[in-house]
């Protein structure tokens, strides 16, 4: 197992860089900002984890990053991924993408597989798409990445249908399908919410083995900051469709700086064993929750369930400091 | 709640208990005559303690969901007993059931689901108060709003539809309802698990603050340990069906006895393990 690194790739040039990223859905006194000036740079072969709740606009990223956004959501900034700016792609354009070198996997595998094919006819379908080859390749293909995200009898799951397989299976298929054509960059959107413990376990190994043997790129979006220990290179903290913190996952987890990140961190049980048993009292749950009253207001938009807020928070809204290399914060009063 | 706070209530006589509790569900296929029988709870004995949380954990398809529903006697289970507040009610009939179903309330996963989406918030809690004949007219509604109050939400939102609600808000809505009857068991299926960690800590901080408050007794039905691991005070764990391991959270999770047990208590340590090692800045 290689262990994530400690320094954020820089001087090579990026896999896909991100820049002043405004989604808004809606117009006029409905809208609703999703994304809020998102900036950010994946290396290749990066793992970076995306942490935060729901509503702070991790999945409206994933989409934005797939050009599968709905027509009513109005979309600002750039995306450049391997020289191209995606933004300005025709659909015809993404169809040679999607699938082939951004491919991704979503929550609910039972949704993404068709119910009257048989998986492995639609893993060979992905391959088809994209490039043409002859049946017996196709299957030849399609039964290699079976094997590589490691599912037990090959030649049963191939002619087997979506109901005729467990969750955990379906969800290697609908993985299998992400990677079978070999993309340099994968977006997962909370692809192990609902698991088992043992499952998704087994799901993140796959994950890390294919990243590591291909090199792809991988966003994996999650509100679980556990997963990511020992997973992820970098980790992204949302809020409220800002980017509050992002850093190299070691050094985020041993020291965060944003009071959110701070409050994600100390959901997951850290005592020994024993100190979590002999735990009493409460679970030390953030106050309060994301409004959508808060997202209009003037100042910091954490501020009102922020523990470490001073007198500036409510007036001022933070810009983004660089502390140490290869970190940003949006805070006032990061740190310890 | 501590430990010795557990033991101590744990002494008063179990709220509910089962004996050999057993439901099958016969499977037929549509092109033969074959029947498939599943057994989804085979003689599952079990205690729920007055005013604790009582954890029931196992994998998918293990049956938490099958026993959920035969302890509220939303299914009526093919063998065995069941005894709550001292009495058998597994074979009472609607009309004798109808008294004690106020006492037993559920909360589901699937909040959006669960709520009426024409009805507003306090319509939706002050239904059962309608149904059992509690309040009528303008009582109906304050009473829905102090129930509001109760669990989180501001009395303001009264006439929100459930959609307009967050999932967190949604899932307190749910809970507003569950306990508008003063009930004395609260069964919850899974009702924390599609939420994020940081609305469930909040969540579960109310539950414990209800049932101070109420003295409630809660099953909470969940796949997450490590939710158990932090606050429940008893364990069940299940496994094809059976009841394979229970005992206070203490012995599960420090001293399990079952294979299934120690295979779901060490994954769940494996993560948090791998967490703290990345906390304290070494390589996992």
């Amino acid at each position: 197992m290689s262990t994530p690194s400690d320094t954020v790739p820089t001087g090579a040039s990026p896999l896909l860089s991100v820049r002043g990223l405004n989604v808004t859905y809606g117009r006029g006194r409905r809208s609703a900002p999703a994304l809020c000036a998102v900036n950010f740079d994946l290396a290749p072969g990066e793992i970076v984890g995306i942490l935060g709740e729901s509503g702070s606009g991790k999945s409206t990223l994933a989409l934005s990053l797939l050009g599968l956004l709905a027509d009513k959501a109005i979309i600002e900034g750039s995306i450049v991924f391997q020289g191209q700016e995606l933004l300005e792609a025709r659909e015809s354009c993404w169809q040679s993408i999607r699938g082939a070198r951004i491919s991704s996997i979503f929550q609910d595998p039972g949704l993404a597989l068709s119910p009257v094919m048989r998986v492995g006819d639609q893993i060979a379908e992905v391959i088809r798409a994209h490039r043409p080859s002859n049946r017996k390749a196709l299957k030849q293909e399609c039964e290699a990445i079976l094997r590589e995200v490691r599912l037990p009898e090959v030649e049963r799951v191939y002619n087997a249908y979506p109901h005729q397989l467990s969750g955990g299976q379906l969800h290697r298929i609908s993985i299998a399908q992400a990677l079978v054509c070999r993309p340099e960059l994968i977006i997962a959107d909370e692809p192990t919410r609902s698991l088992d413990v043992t499952v998704q376990m087994e799901i993140l190994d796959v994950l890390r083995s294919i990243n590591r043997k291909w090199g792809s790129a991988l966003i994996f979006i999650t509100h679980n900051p556990a997963l990511l220990a020992g997973f992820a290179d970098r980790v992204i903290v949302m809020y409220a469709g800002r980017i509050v913190e992002d850093g190299p996952a070691t050094r985020v987890f041993r020291r965060p700086l944003h009071p959110y990140t701070k409050g994600l961190l100390q959901l997951i049980p850290g005592g020994s064993q024993q100190e979590n048993v002999m735990q009493r009292g409460r679970l030390p749950a953030i106050p309060g929750s994301l409004t959508d009253a808060d997202r209009l207001t003037q100042g910091c938009i954490f501020e009102p369930r922020c523990s470490a807020r001073i007198a500036l928070c409510q007036e001022e809204s933070p810009t983004e400091i660089a502390p140490e290399r290869g970190r940003r914060v949006s805070c006032f009063n990061y740190g310890d | 709640m501590g430990i010795e706070a557990a033991a101590k209530r744990a002494v008063k006589a179990p709220l509910m208990t089962t004996r050999g509790l057993s439901k099958q569900y016969v499977q037929r296929s549509a092109f033969s005559r074959n029947k498939f029988v599943i057994d989804a709870v085979a003689e599952a004995d079990l205690e729920i303690a007055p005013e604790c949380l009582t954890t029931l954990v196992g994998e998918s398809g293990s049956g938490k969901s099958t026993l959920a529903t035969c302890l509220a006697l939303l299914e009526r289970p093919d063998r065995g007993e069941i005894w709550f507040e001292q009495k058998e009610i597994s074979r009472l009939s609607d009309r004798d059931l109808r008294p004690l179903r106020p006492r037993i309330q559920m909360v589901f996963q699937d909040s959006a689901g669960a709520l009426n989406p024409r009805f507003s918030a306090a319509q939706i809690i002050a239904e059962p108060l309608e149904v059992q004949g509690r309040e009528t007219g303008q009582g109906l509604r304050t009473r829905a709003c102090e129930l509001m109050e109760e669990v989180g939400l501001s009395p303001d939102w009264a006439d929100r539809r459930p959609l307009e609600f967050s999932g967190g808000q949604r899932q307190r809505l749910a809970i507003a309802r569950a306990i508008a009857l003063k009930p004395a068991l609260l069964i919850l299926d899974e009702s924390l698990s599609g939420l994020d960690l940081s609305t469930q800590a909040q969540i579960v901080n109310l539950l414990l603050d209800l049932r101070d408050k109420h003295a409630l007794t809660y099953l909470l039905i969940s796949h997450d340990l490590s939710l158990a691991e932090q606050v429940a005070d008893f364990v069940v764990v299940m496994h094809q069906g059976k009841i394979v391991e229970r005992g206070t959270r203490h012995d599960v999770f420090l001293r399990p006895r079952h294979p299934h047990t120690q295979q779901l208590v060490s994954a769940c340590h494996v993560v948090e393990a791998a967490f703290r090692t990345a906390q304290a800045g070494g390589q996992p």
